[in-house]
């Protein structure tokens, strides 16, 4: 069985609430002052807002102010909203920036994502490059077992092990589901480097999994 | 042998670098032949991007955690406030 032909398992689109369908709707409404559309919003957004923010500041707590202020932000800049975006990414956009500016004056470093540019272990090839030690096949039951409710709990953790540019990448395409579009405008980078960070976080996240597996 | 001439064109720690370009459909279409032509023919880099879609797969079932009642209403009343000024 040969896994060729790109895409097909990514998730091209994931039916998240609040897509272009109702964002009109959802602005009109907001713009109105219908509370009821503010609510659909946070129940929609807030948890993952909170949970992305983390990539930047160093608590939970912080995280959790940071999106509050977002959701000022929000409130107060929805008459301007101009519909180039979606509304989610614009909401992200404001939320990766305040949270960007929280976390440096928190004054927590920002690493770069410099280190190691292979994703897998040079060693683990041979010196035509080659595996020598090539992975071992996950079985359905293998992956059937990564994605059980306990093991999920050690995934965000690997996320969180990730250098910051590498983290944010892949909790907003992987975890959140946005498209890569989206992601270079939240975070304002190049589709190039939104591509480089994913590849290693995704990697470096596989190999985490890999050693997981290995464990007694 | 043919297989095996293919599997030489690009190397396993090649191929394994051009995963995500390839799923996100930036390879050629010249360089997309060559990196089909090496899974073909390479069990481990096969495996490898199964595992990378395996993984890309188990990373969209990461729920956040659930919204907080205290949390929802405080930032209801942050809204009411926000209303009345």
């Amino acid at each position: 069985m040969h896994s060729v032909g790109p895409g097909a398992s990514t998730r091209e689109v994931r039916a998240t609430y609040a897509s272009d369908v109702s964002d009109d709707d959802l602005v009109r409404r907001l713009r109105s002052g219908d509370e009821s559309a503010f609510a659909e919003l946070v129940d929609a957004y807030h948890p993952s807002m909170v949970r992305f923010a983390q990539t930047f500041v160093p608590s939970r707590a912080v995280a959790e102010e940071v999106a509050q202020d977002t959701w000022l932000a929000v409130l107060k800049g929805i008459q301007d909203f101009q519909g180039r975006s979606s509304l989610k990414t614009w909401i992200f956009r404001i939320l990766a920036n305040r949270a960007r500016s929280t976390g440096a004056r928190e004054q927590r470093t920002t690493p770069v994502d410099v280190e190691d540019a292979a994703t897998v272990d040079a060693r683990r090839f041979d010196a035509g490059g080659m595996w020598s030690d090539p992975p071992a096949h996950w079985s359905d039951e293998v992956v059937e077992r990564l994605s059980a409710g306990y093991f999920l709990e050690k995934v965000q953790a690997a996320i969180s092990r990730l250098p910051e540019g590498q983290r944010a990448v892949v909790t907003l395409r992987d975890v959140d589901g946005l498209s890569s579009k989206e992601v270079c405008e939240v975070l304002g980078i190049s589709e190039a480097n939104q591509r480089v960070l994913l590849h290693r976080g995704r990697g470096r996240v596989r190999a985490i999994f890999e050693d997981e597996l290995a464990r007694p | 042998m043919k297989l095996s001439a293919l599997r030489r064109d690009i190397v396993c720690q090649q191929a394994v670098e051009l995963v995500t370009d390839y799923l996100e459909g930036r390879l050629s279409r010249h360089e997309t032949r060559r990196f089909e032509a090496h899974l073909r023919a390479c069990d481990g880099c096969d495996e490898y991007l199964r595992q990378i879609r395996a993984t890309i797969a188990i990373l969209g079932h990461v729920q956040p955690e659930d919204l907080a009642p205290e949390t929802r209403q405080g930032l209801l009343e942050l809204y009411r406030q926000f209303r009345e000024e």
